[in-house]
């Protein structure tokens, strides 16, 4: 027989511990102890299928131990503190407390729905596959993808995808053999593989990639982080699921094969020298029987022929049928799942994640009208057995009971332990900045670096136009080549109601204080999504986590202040987060070394919200000449973390900090000035600060610009003109008013810090002044984009 | 009494695995006043659905059968080996048909384009000369012809293109013929890459059969149908309706009339 009993009664701690690391398993010893002592109970060992089934359903990918465990903080020496549950005193107290009427639901489903109009809601989830794009980056980001687009169907009772966003951090592209640590995959190969992955993905779907950011750090070589996201579209009616017992357990998609085993526990693994020889715990993607279950399931949602739905994600069927059944019971036979090819044990069947696989919930009577759905869409439908009333999971394969768990021990049998945090704000030397640096050739170093410079080689090899709603593209202006600060897509066509979509990361801000950097990167995706024409007061959040290993209290002391900004600032904002993700254990050891690389704490946020009249979308390239360019929101001197200290090898102290009033206010007052239509361009001001932004404007929309630094809000408290010009400080835009709506502008700025910098020009040139009025930058529009699209001219 | 010579055509919109234009090609018949369909191939070879009731067949864009062994040849085999007296039944009674993008290469693949001596593949369509998926928007120049989709249109249209395999190849005796008997629709404006997104031969953007009925196209007019979809609307001055959307209007007043 292919099932066997693992001999755990009489194991000793030193057994448990064996077991747990030569099966992959990622359990602990005091959770060994835990399965344990319920066997014991039971009076008999357990099968490999049952320990695997609670090693998935337990691993930190699937259950977030991380945030919902106990955590002893200790933040600068002071007197330890206990959190119980980090993303419930945190994130998720933020959608509590804020508890805005559009949110539909929140953390429960696989993921969050908002409402959109009176006959649709949208849901958005964004997720990273981190350690398969590692190992293989074709495979892993298209099985990223592939796996978020999942969620949406599996959201509700199935939403329909009409948008995906994606975030991707790499090594630097130009790094050499010896700056790369053993057994990792040259960055520009990661690269390429991993846009390719998505693109073939997501165009083969038919779904519009039409927002993302690609940033570069040397701690991603070893470990890059792929991160994606799907939004979709579901009628207002479909948003909840229940079973009932007596329900069929159906699987829908692909076959079972034995990749992708041990995903969700590998995931929870650091990676190491070795890591690259783990090929089966990639899953291979079939972008086509995706979509031909999406064609499938829309038809048989709107038919009503089930009763719930999700995805077979990590853990495969393991997850997917044992979340199902949680407060019902189960009871599936695993011979009757079609398998690619002969020879898996039950425990693999049990466990793959093999994709393109979804698990619906079908009533007996349904199950006709489905399957003639299925056949003729080229769909397989399979029944594996039934929902129970008996809180019972039971898995049968042939005429054996290979495993047979209670439910609320696999669900709620997980002890709770508490993890150490530490926090300790480091001092970094001050920086210290040359009398004379050529603020030109800092300009044209900025934009061509990699994290700034154009990306159009990847996104034009993503289909942005499918579905044919997309209003604001991810490249605008003249030249249809400018940097948009979001996107807009109209998901029913022939109305004028628009969805927009927005990220905002900076892992630089993270070496000096996670909480800024949390902040920060809410404020970022805020305002791209402002920006735009987005709806200031009907943004949602999604927070994704990518940390290094938490059981390090250092890297859990940065995870717990990165959540106390997203509450802090959340609360403020009146943005809520509807749904989140947390990968951990982003780190790389080299077993013969002993060397460690953690990667930065990286948080993304996502913002999403709507725009009620699309005709009143705003660009961010520069529309005529003589028009008149303002600063809004205020200057600081905060250029730690920034790019332009990064040219001179220096980090600095002073990260940009959010003050969550004033750049409330200032949101307001963009997004009352838009929706009058007084806006005629906007940009936000993120990295490369008040230079860049004004340089990719102008270059977008084929004009010059000229302005002073003498007018920004705050430029009296600095002495420096290089300072005011690259400062990152948050919560400020670069706009551009037609002469005629001054007044009408000004008035709505009125309560806001903003400064009338100077015009748009027909000379196509960028000119700078500095406090005194000397000339302190001046270079040709054509040279400023030259610079910023050569670095990915691939 | 209404006048029994208006009715509202009807438009068959052809699916299949890997189809994902078909829903803003639907919409697009519809803005255009036609009554549509989306019909899955399946329901066609089990004869659910006669091809007869309709007056036009579309073949929207996406990647039929992922595209497995070459774009479209699999689609294009089912409709040769399984359709095709169907089609000519189609064609014979003023049916109209329109490939777009993927659609446009199972038209070819299948030999429905360009017909000039047989149903058989006389052209082709391959990798761009890039080498890559290409999402771009690309200025058309509209040929004269007798092509029913185009009569009237602007010398020229902007319309995005988003194929990786859209390079419009055939020996050049073939393509005299097509030139001679007024059979290219649409070429890319300039010869430079990107306006010519794919490095077709003499830029060739569409063709259509010596009918004018067939028409074959790897750029998107189902994608342009009002200002908004115009990437560069926020700047420019432009009328409400997209460049996309006449194409769709002629075909449904054809068969109209």
């Amino acid at each position: 027989m292919n099932v066997e009993t693992i001999p755990l009664r009489d194991a000793s701690d030193s057994d448990l511990e064996r077991i747990s690391r030569e099966g992959l398993l990622s359990l602990n010893l005091a959770e060994m102890q835990t399965i344990q002592t319920y066997f014991r109970q039971k009076d008999r060992d357990p099968t490999d299928v049952e320990l695997e089934t609670l090693a998935q359903t337990w691993s930190e990918h699937c259950v977030h131990k991380t945030f919902r465990g106990l955590i002893e903080y200790v933040e600068n020496d002071r007197a330890p503190v206990i959190i119980d549950g980090l993303l419930k005193n945190t994130i998720a107290k933020a959608t509590r407390e804020l508890n805005r009427d559009w949110c539909v639901s929140v953390f429960v489903d696989n993921a969050g729905i908002i409402e959109f109009d009176g006959t649709y809601n949208i849901v958005f989830k964004v997720e990273t596959h981190n350690h398969p794009s590692a190992i293989e980056p074709y495979g892993g980001a298209g099985t990223g993808i592939g796996g978020v687009i999942r969620d949406s169907l599996g959201t509700g009772l199935g939403a329909k995808p009409i948008l995906n966003t994606d975030v991707f951090c790499f090594g630097f592209p130009d790094a050499t053999e010896a700056d790369l640590p053993k057994g990792t995959l040259h960055p520009k190969r990661v690269f390429k593989g991993v846009v390719a992955g998505v693109r073939d993905y997501g165009n083969r779907m038919g779904i519009p990639t039409a927002n993302g950011a690609i940033l570069f750090d040397p701690r991603y070589s070893s470990n890059p982080l792929v991160y994606c996201g799907n939004i979709g579209l579901i009628p207002k009616d479909r948003c909840h699921k229940q079973i009932s017992p007596g329900d069929l357990v159906v699987a829908l998609g692909g076959r079972t094969g034995r990749d992708g085993i041990h995903g969700a526990t590998f995931s929870s693994l650091e990676l190491d020298n070795t890591s690259e020889n783990l090929g089966s715990v990639v899953q291979i993607g079939n972008p086509i029987v995706e979509k031909k279950i999406t064609d499938a399931l829309m038809q048989a949602r709107d038919a009503n022929l089930y009763n719930f739905i999700t995805d077979c994600g990590a853990g495969g069927f393991s997850s997917a049928i044992g979340e199902m059944g949680e407060e019902t019971g189960a009871e599936v036979h695993l011979e009757r799942v079609p398998l690619k090819y002969e020879g898996l044990t039950p425990w693999e069947i049990w466990l793959s994640e093999a994709q393109e696989r979804m698990v619906i919930a079908v009533p007996p009577e349904h199950l006709a009208d489905l399957l003639e759905i299925c056949d003729n869409e080229l769909v397989e439908a399979t029944v594996l057995g039934s929902f129970t009333e008996t809180r019972k999971l039971i898995v049968n394969y042939k005429d054996e009971v290979v495993a047979d768990l209670d439910m609320d021990f696999l669900h709620h049998g997980l002890p709770r332990i508490t993890k150490k945090a530490v926090w300790q704000t480091p001092n970094h030397s001050s920086p210290k900045l040359t009398a004379s640096v050529d603020l030109t050739k800092s300009l044209h170093q900025i934009l061509a670096s990699p994290n700034v410079a154009s990306k159009e080689w990847v996104i034009r090899q993503y289909d942005h136009e499918v579905q044919g709603g997309l209003v604001v593209k991810p490249l605008v202006g003249i030249n249809n080549d400018g940097p948009s600060d979001a996107c807009i897509t109209i998901p029913v066509l022939g109305g004028l109601k628009g969805v927009v979509v927005a990220n905002g990361i900076n892992p630089k801000y993270g070496d000096l204080d996670p909480y800024h950097m949390a902040a920060s990167a809410i404020d970022e995706a805020v305002r791209n999504a402002v920006s735009v024409g987005g709806d200031f007061s009907r943004i949602a959040l999604l927070d994704n986590f990518s940390w290094g290993n938490p059981d390090k209290p250092d890297r859990l002391g940065g995870l717990v202040r990165a959540a106390q900004a997203c509450y802090d600032l959340a609360i403020v904002y009146r943005t809520p987060f509807i749904s989140g993700k947390d990968s951990l254990y982003n780190e790389y050891r080299n077993t013969l070394t002993g060397e460690q690389i953690a990667i930065p704490g990286t948080l993304l946020i996502s913002a999403i919200t709507v725009i009620n009249d699309v005709s009143k979308a705003v660009t961010m390239d520069v529309k005529s000449a003589d028009s008149l360019v303002y600063v809004v929101g205020k200057t600081y001197d905060e250029l730690g973390g920034s790019h332009y200290l990064g040219l001179q090898n220096m980090i600095g102290n002073n990260v940009p900090v959010v003050r969550p009033e004033s750049g409330k206010a200032v949101m307001e007052a963009i997004c009352q000035a838009i929706d009058n239509r007084l806006i005629a361009s906007c940009h936000d001001c993120s990295e490369g600060g008040i230079g860049a932004a004004v340089a990719e404007m102008a270059f977008s929309g084929g004009l010059g610009i000229s302005i002073s630094l003498s007018a920004v809000p705050g430029s009296t408290e600095i002495d420096r003109y290089d300072t005011i010009l690259f400062s990152e400080s948050n919560s400020r835009f670069i706009v551009e008013v037609n002469p005629e709506y001054q007044d009408q502008f000004e008035e709505v700025m009125s309560n806001v810090p903003f400064g009338l910098l100077g015009t748009t020009t027909s000379d196509p040139t960028l000119k700078i002044t500095g406090l005194s009025g000397q000339t302190i930058l001046q270079t040709e529009i054509a040279g400023l984009k030259a610079s910023w699209q050569k670095t990915f001219d691939w | 009494m209404p006048s029994p010579q208006i009715r509202q055509p009807k438009v068959l919109v052809l699916r299949t695995a890997g189809t994902n234009c078909d829903y803003e090609t639907d919409y697009a018949f519809q803005l255009a006043g036609a009554k549509t369909a989306l019909v899955h191939i399946n329901q066609l070879l089990s004869q659910q659905v006669s091809l007869s009731d309709y007056q036009i067949l579309a073949i929207p864009g996406g990647f039929s059968y992922g595209d497995d062994i070459a774009a479209g040849i699999l689609l294009a085999n089912e409709i040769r080996y399984k359709l095709l007296d169907a089609i000519i039944d189609f064609i014979e009674k003023n049916g109209l048909i329109i490939g777009i993008c993927n659609g446009f290469q199972v038209l070819v693949r299948s030999g429905l384009l360009p017909q000039i001596n047989a149903v058989a593949q006389e052209v082709s369509l391959t990798s761009n000369t890039s080498s890559k998926f290409e999402c771009r928007w690309t200025t058309l120049t509209t040929e004269s012809t007798n092509c029913v989709f185009t009569q009237g249109l602007p010398e020229q249209i902007y319309l995005p293109v988003a194929h990786a395999e859209g390079r419009f190849i055939a020996p050049e005796e073939t393509i005299d013929q097509l030139e001679s008997n007024g059979q290219i629709v649409f070429r890319y404006a300039s010869s430079d890459y990107p306006d010519n997104p794919n490095g077709s031969s003499r830029n060739i953007a569409g063709i259509c059969d010596p009918t004018g009925r067939i028409l074959g196209m790897m750029p998107h007019p189902e994608r342009y149908l009002t200002r908004y979809n115009h990437p560069r609307w926020t700047r420019e001055d432009l009328v409400a309706e997209g460049d996309g959307l006449a194409i769709f209007r002629h075909a449904v007043n054809d068969v109209s009339s």
